[in-house]
C-alpha cells in the first residue's frame, strides 16, 4: 500500500515525525496535505517532496540526465509495475533483469528514490518467484539483495531470502 | 541527442511540442513502430530520447522534463504532480477505454467547459499548431488509430493477485512428435517380466559378465569429529554413487574406514590418559555411528590398525626395496629436548620462508600452500611445549618418484582419458607432475604406527601418506580373504576414488608410485572424483571455536537425516567452494522439499486415496499425457547420465524438474474439478491421477540414492513393487507404468515438514561459535580469556606427573573406580592447563590430513 511506503520512505530519509496521509479514487492515491497550500497528490510527487524535505536532493539524481532517468523510473513503477497483471510479470522481470546487467542501481552507480521504490514496488513480486525463477533473473535478484540490505531501506518489508547456491544452471552467464 | 518519433502517437506529439517550445537542440529521426531501439524493453515504445551518455529515456514526461530542466527551466511540484496524474490516470483511461475522438470533444464542451476552455487556449499556442502538423501528417486518425491499437491491454490493478504463470519455462525443452509417441510406447511397457532384485550377498566379489565398481572414500581421520564438510566430500557423495550403482544392476562394493595412525592420535592419547589403541577404539565408534545416522550404506567400515594392514603394507615395503625404489638418507629434523622426541610436521610452527605467514606448519604452509620441510621453517617453535626444537639427524628411506615418474605419466595418460577425473583432480595432478616429482620421505620417528621391517630402521613406522592408503587394501582384506580379486585385477575392476581436493596428489601420484613400483598387477584408480570446500556460513567449520555443524551434533538438530543429506547434496562443491547457510537451508527444505517434491507425491497419493478408493484408476492416455511422460522420460535419461558420470548436484535437479512437471500437470488438468464432472471428466481425473501416481513411483526410485528412508516411505506409501528401479534404470533409463490400473496403493501421508524461521535461527546461534557449546566445555565455565606464563609451566609439570600417575595405574590394572578419578583429575589440569596458556583446550587440526 502506498500508505506503508510513504510511512517507510519517511523513517528511512530520517523524518522524526510521521506525516498523516490521506486517500482518493479506486486506486487509493495518497495526498498529503501541506500546510503550505495545496495538497500533494500522487506517490512519486509526494515522495520526491519528501526527499527534498529530508534536503537529500541527490536521491533524485545528481544531473539532469540522471534526474530524467530516476523519474522515468519512477514512472515505470506507477504505471507498469503496480497493478500489472500476471502475464506481464514474466516480461516486466527480464525488463528489469536485462537492464540491470551493466548496473549497479537503476540510476547506473548512484542510489536513488527509483531504487527505493521500485524495491517497494517489486518486492511482493520477488517473493513470490521460485528459486529457479531468481536464478533466472539474476542481475535483478543481485540488485534487489543489494536495496534491501541497503541501510534503512527494508522497514516494514520482510526480508526475501535471494540465494547463495544455485540448483539450475544455465540461462545466465 | 536523438530524438525518436513516430506517426500517430500522441506522445511524441507531447514531447515534440516541449522540444519546439525549450529549443532544445537534438536530432529529430523517424522510426517505424516495429523498431525495438531500447534494448532491454520487451516491446518497442515511442518516444525514445537517445541521451548523449548512451543512455536511453523511454518515457514521454521525463523526456519533456528532461527538456525543460536542459534548457533552464525549474520544474516545480505542480508540474509533476499533474504529469504523474497525467500518465497513471489520464492516458490510462484514454488509451484503453478507446473513446472516439470526437465523443470526447463533445463531452468536452458540454460538461467541462473550463477544461474545453482550457484545451483551446493550448491548442492556440504556436508550438502545438505547428507540431501537431508535423506529427499528423496526412494520415493522422489512421496512425492514431494504429497506436491505440497496439498498447497492451488495461491493467487488472490486481495487487495480490497469483503471480507468475509457471507453465511457460523460457528453458524448457520442447517434445517432438515422435517423442511424445516414443514416450507413450514405452509407457505401455510397464515392468514386463523384470525379475525382483536378489539381496545383497557378503562377500562381494567380481563377477564374469558384470561391471564390476569398487568405491572408496577418502579414510576419515579417526580423531576428528567430521563436520559437514568432511561427510559431503567424502562418505556422502561415495554413498550416492554406490546405491545408484547397486540400482543400476553394478557389482559395487563400498569400501571405507577409519585412518587411525599418526601423531594426532599419540598425542591425543596422551591427552585423555588412555592408550592409542583405545583413543581408537572410541572415537572409530563415534565415526561409525555418525555416518550409521546419516544412512551411509558402507559394505564395510574398518580400520588402518589391523593385523593386515602391517602385512600388506610390509609386503609392498619389500618389493619397493627390493626393485631399488626407495633411497635411504638422513634427515635433518626437528626434535624438541623438553618433550623428547622428534617433531611432527604438524607439530611445529614457524615462519613460512616462501611467504613468511608466521603461523606456517611444519609440512605445508597454510597460506601459501607450498610443502615445505619442518627444518626449513624461520623461528620454530614446539607446539606443545613452545620451546624452539634442535635439529638432529635421523636415518630414514625415501620412495624414489622421480625413477616412477615416466611410469606413472602412462598410466595417468590412460587412466585421466578413459575415466571420470574431476577437473580439479586433473589439474592439480598436472601442476604436480609440472613442478617436477622428488623422492619423498616414507618413514617417521613415531611409536603409533605401522612398523618398518628394515632391520636399519627399525623403531621407525611408516609416514601416513605411504601407509593411510594402503588401507583401503587392508580394510578389504579384513573384509575377505579374496581382497586380492578387487586389488590386483585392473582388467575387470573400475575403481573410483572419493575426497576432498586436498587429498588429490597423494591419491593420483604417490599411491600410485607405491603400487606400480611394487609391480604386483594391482589395480590402480580409474576415476578420481575430488570436491572443493564446504564452508559454513561464510567462515570456516572449527571445533575448536565451536563454529559449524559437526556429525554427532547434526541428529540434535531434530532435522531428520534425509533432509541433511538431501541439502549437503544440493551444495556439494562440485566445480567451486559453496557455504553451507541455515537460512539456505530452510529456504529448500521448505521451497524444493515441501512445496514442489512433497507436494506433488502427496496430491497424487491423496487424490488416487479419496476419489478412487485407494487405487489407481483406469488411465486413457491422451497427447498431452504423453507429452508428459516424453518429458519425464527425457529428465529420466539426463539423471541416468549424469550420475553415470557422477555429476551428483546436477542428477538432483532433474529429480526436482520432473517433480515441477508434475505439479504443473495436476494444476493444469485440475482432476479435484473434473471428479465431479461427467463420464468423460472423471476418465479425464482418473489418468491424471493415475499417471501422478506413476511418476511419483519413479520419483522414488530416483531418490534412492540421495533419500534412502524417503524412497523407501514413498515405496512404502504407494505400495510399489520391489523391481520398479531395476526396471527403469536399464540401459538410457525408461519410464514405464509401474503401477498399473487396479494397484491398490497404502496409506498416504505428508512427507516432509515446513523449517520454521524460529527454528532456524535458534540453530544458527547455537552453532555460530559465539556461545561455546556447554556439552563440551561446561566444566570450563566460560572461554578462557588471560593467559598466565607461570601457572602454565607449573601446570604443565603437573599434568605430565599426572599423565604417569594415570599409566601406571592401568599397568597395574589398579581399581577402575580409582583410574576414573585420576583422569578426571589428570583432564581437569589439562584445561586449566590450556586456560592458563590463553587458549582452547582443543588445538585440533583443520580440515583434511595433515601430518
Amino acid at each position: 500500500m502506498a500508505l506503508m511506503e510513504l510511512a517507510s520512505l519517511e523513517k528511512s530519509l530520517g523524518f522524526k515525525k510521521a506525516n498523516k496521509y490521506s486517500t482518493q479514487g479506486n486506486n487509493k492515491t495518497p495526498i498529503l496535505q501541506s500546510n503550505k497550500g495545496a495538497p500533494l497528490i500522487g506517490l512519486v510527487t509526494i515522495a520526491s517532496h519528501l526527499v527534498q524535505e529530508a534536503a537529500q536532493p541527490e536521491l533524485l539524481g545528481r544531473t539532469a540526465e540522471q534526474r530524467a532517468v530516476v523519474r522515468q523510473w519512477l514512472e515505470y513503477r506507477v504505471t507498469q509495475l503496480d497493478g500489472c497483471p500476471k502475464e506481464d510479470i514474466r516480461s516486466i522481470l527480464k525488463e528489469l533483469n536485462q537492464y540491470l546487467e551493466d548496473k549497479v542501481y537503476l540510476a547506473g552507480s548512484d542510489f536513488t528514490l527509483a531504487d527505493i521504490l521500485l524495491y517497494y514496488g517489486v518486492h511482493h513480486i520477488m517473493a513470490d518467484l521460485s528459486v529457479q525463477e531468481k536464478e533466472q533473473h539474476m542481475n535483478l535478484s543481485r540488485w534487489f539483495d543489494h536495496i534491501q540490505h541497503y541501510p534503512g531501506i527494508r522497514q516494514h518489508l520482510p526480508l526475501v531470502v535471494v540465494l547463495r547456491n544455485r540448483l539450475y544452471t544455465g540461462g545466465h552467464h | 541527442m536523438k530524438l525518436f518519433v513516430s506517426d500517430g502517437n500522441p506522445h511524441c506529439l507531447k514531447v515534440l511540442a516541449v522540444a519546439e517550445l525549450t529549443g532544445v537542440k537534438c536530432d529529430i529521426c523517424h522510426a517505424s513502430d516495429d523498431e525495438r531501439l531500447v534494448p532491454f524493453l520487451s516491446h518497442p515504445v515511442r518516444p525514445v530520447l537517445l541521451l548523449p551518455c548512451g543512455q536511453h529515456l523511454f518515457k514521454a514526461n521525463p523526456i519533456c522534463l528532461y527538456f525543460l530542466e536542459v534548457s533552464g527551466r525549474d520544474v516545480c511540484d505542480l508540474t509533476s504532480q499533474w504529469l504523474e496524474w497525467e500518465a497513471a490516470e489520464l492516458q490510462v483511461y484514454l488509451t484503453f477505454h478507446c473513446v472516439p475522438a470526437f465523443d470526447v470533444h463533445l463531452f468536452l464542451v458540454d460538461k467541462l467547459q473550463c477544461v474545453a476552455r482550457w484545451f483551446e487556449q493550448v491548442n492556440a499556442l504556436p508550438v502545438c499548431q505547428t507540431v501537431a502538423q508535423r506529427v499528423q501528417q496526412q494520415k493522422s486518425l489512421e496512425s492514431l488509430k494504429r497506436f491505440l491499437q497496439k498498447q497492451p491491454l488495461p491493467p487488472a490493478r490486481c495487487r495480490n493477485a497469483p503471480l507468475c504463470n509457471r507453465a511457460e519455462e523460457d528453458a524448457e525443452r520442447e517434445m517432438t512428435d515422435e517423442e511424445i509417441q516414443a514416450a507413450g510406447a514405452t509407457w505401455s511397457r510397464g515392468l514386463a517380466d523384470r525379475p525382483t532384485p536378489a539381496e545383497r550377498r557378503h562377500p562381494i566379489l567380481p563377477q564374469e559378465g558384470k561391471r564390476n565398481v569398487l568405491i572408496t572414500s577418502a579414510l576419515p581421520y579417526v580423531n576428528n569429529v567430521p563436520h559437514l564438510g568432511n561427510i559431503i566430500g567424502c562418505v556422502l557423495s561415495a554413498d550416492v554413487f554406490a546405491r545408484y550403482g547397486r540400482l543400476r544392476g553394478w557389482n559395487a562394493l563400498f569400501v571405507c574406514g577409519t585412518d587411525e595412525y599418526g601423531t594426532a592420535t599419540e598425542n591425543k592419547a596422551r591427552e585423555e590418559g588412555l592408550s592409542p589403541q583405545e583413543i581408537c577404539d572410541k572415537y572409530h565408534a563415534v565415526h561409525a555411528s555418525i555416518y550409521k545416522w546419516f544412512q551411509i550404506d558402507f559394505d564395510h567400515f574398518g580400520r588402518t590398525t589391523t593385523e593386515k594392514q602391517t602385512e600388506i603394507a610390509q609386503d609392498i615395503f619389500w618389493r619397493l626395496y627390493d626393485r631399488g625404489f626407495l633411497i635411504p638418507d638422513t634427515v635433518d629434523q626437528l626434535h624438541c629436548e623438553n618433550c623428547q622426541r622428534f617433531l611432527a610436521d604438524r607439530f611445529v610452527e614457524g615462519i613460512c620462508p616462501n611467504c613468511r605467514y608466521p603461523e606456517a606448519r611444519g609440512d605445508q604452509c597454510d597460506k601459501c600452500g607450498r610443502l615445505i620441510n619442518a627444518v626449513e621453517l624461520k623461528d620454530p617453535q614446539c607446539k606443545v611445549c613452545k620451546r624452539t626444537p634442535v635439529v638432529r639427524s635421523s636415518a630414514h628411506l625415501f620412495l624414489d618418484l622421480p625413477k616412477l615418474e615416466s611410469q606413472l605419466e602412462q598410466w595417468l595418460e590412460q587412466s585421466m582419458s578413459t575415466g571420470n577425473w574431476t577437473s580439479n583432480a586433473r589439474h592439480i595432478t598436472r601442476s604436480w607432475l609440472r613442478d617436477g616429482l622428488k623422492p619423498r620421505c616414507i618413514t617417521r620417528d613415531l611409536r603409533w604406527g605401522t612398523p618398518v621391517p628394515h632391520p636399519d630402521f627399525s623403531g621407525k613406522v611408516f609416514y601416513v601418506w605411504f601407509d593411510a592408503p594402503i588401507g583401503y587394501l587392508s580394510i578389504t582384506a579384513s573384509y575377505t580373504d579374496e581382497w586380492e580379486k578387487w586389488w590386483k585385477n585392473p582388467e575387470k575392476v573400475e575403481l573410483y576414488n572419493f575426497m576432498a581436493k586436498d587429498n588429490v596428489p597423494f591419491h593420483s601420484v604417490v599411491f600410485p608410485c607405491s603400487l606400480l613400483g611394487a609391480q604386483d598387477n594391482y589395480t590402480l584408480v580409474s576415476n578420481l572424483i575430488a570436491t572443493e570446500y564446504l564452508n559454513y556460513e561464510d567462515t570456516k567449520f572449527s571445533k575448536s571455536r565451536g563454529v559449524g555443524v559437526f556429525g554427532d551434533m547434526a541428529k540434535d538438530t531434530d532435522i531428520p537425516s534425509d533432509v541433511w543429506r538431501f541439502y549437503l547434496l544440493y551444495l556439494r562443491p562440485e566445480g567451486q567452494d559453496s557455504a553451507f547457510s541455515w537460512a539456505d537451508m530452510a529456504l529448500k527444505n521448505n521451497s524444493e522439499l515441501l512445496n514442489n517434491l512433497g507436494n506433488f507425491i502427496n496430491r497424487a497419493g491423496m487424490f488416487a486415496s479419496k476419489f478412487f478408493e485407494g487405487r489407481v484408476p483406469q488411465m486413457e492416455l491422451q497427447q498431452e499425457d504423453k507429452r508428459l511422460l516424453a518429458q519425464v522420460g527425457f529428465e529420466l535419461r539426463q539423471y541416468i547420465q549424469l550420475l553415470d558420470r557422477v555429476r551428483i548436484r546436477d542428477a538432483l535437479k532433474c529429480i526436482l524438474n520432473i517433480s515441477r512437471h508434475g505439479n504443473q500437470y495436476i494444476q493444469v488438468n485440475e482432476p479435484w474439478k473434473k471428479i465431479k464432472g461427467g463420464d468423460e471428466d472423471r476418465l479425464r481425473a482418473g489418468t491424471v491421477t493415475g499417471v501422478s501416481v506413476n511418476v511419483a513411483c519413479l520419483l522414488s526410485a530416483m531418490l534412492r540414492p540421495y533419500m534412502p528412508a524417503v524412497s523407501a516411505t514413498i515405496r512404502e506409501q504407494l505400495c510399489a513393487p520391489a523391481n520398479c528401479a531395476d526396471a527403469m534404470f536399464q540401459g538410457a533409463g525408461s519410464f514405464v507404468c509401474t503401477l498399473p490400473a487396479g494397484h491398490r496403493i497404502g496409506t498416504i501421508s505428508p512427507l516432509f515438514q515446513k523449517l520454521e524461521a524460529e527454528q532456524i535461527e535458534s540453530l544458527k546461534r547455537r552453532f555460530g561459535g559465539q556461545q561455546v557449546s556447554a556439552r563440551r566445555f561446561s566444566f570450563l565455565g566460560g572461554l578462557p580469556t588471560s593467559a598466565n606464563p607461570e601457572r602454565a609451566k607449573q601446570l604443565l609439570q603437573e599434568v605430565a606427573e599426572q599423565g604417569d600417575r594415570v599409566r601406571a595405574l592401568k599397568a597395574q590394572k589398579a581399581e577402575k573406580t580409582l583410574i576414573t578419578a585420576e583422569v578426571a583429575k589428570l583432564l581437569q589440569l589439562k584445561k586449566q592447563l590450556a586456560a592458563a596458556e590463553g587458549k582452547n583446550p582443543e588445538p585440533s587440526p583443520q580440515k583434511g590430513k595433515k601430518k
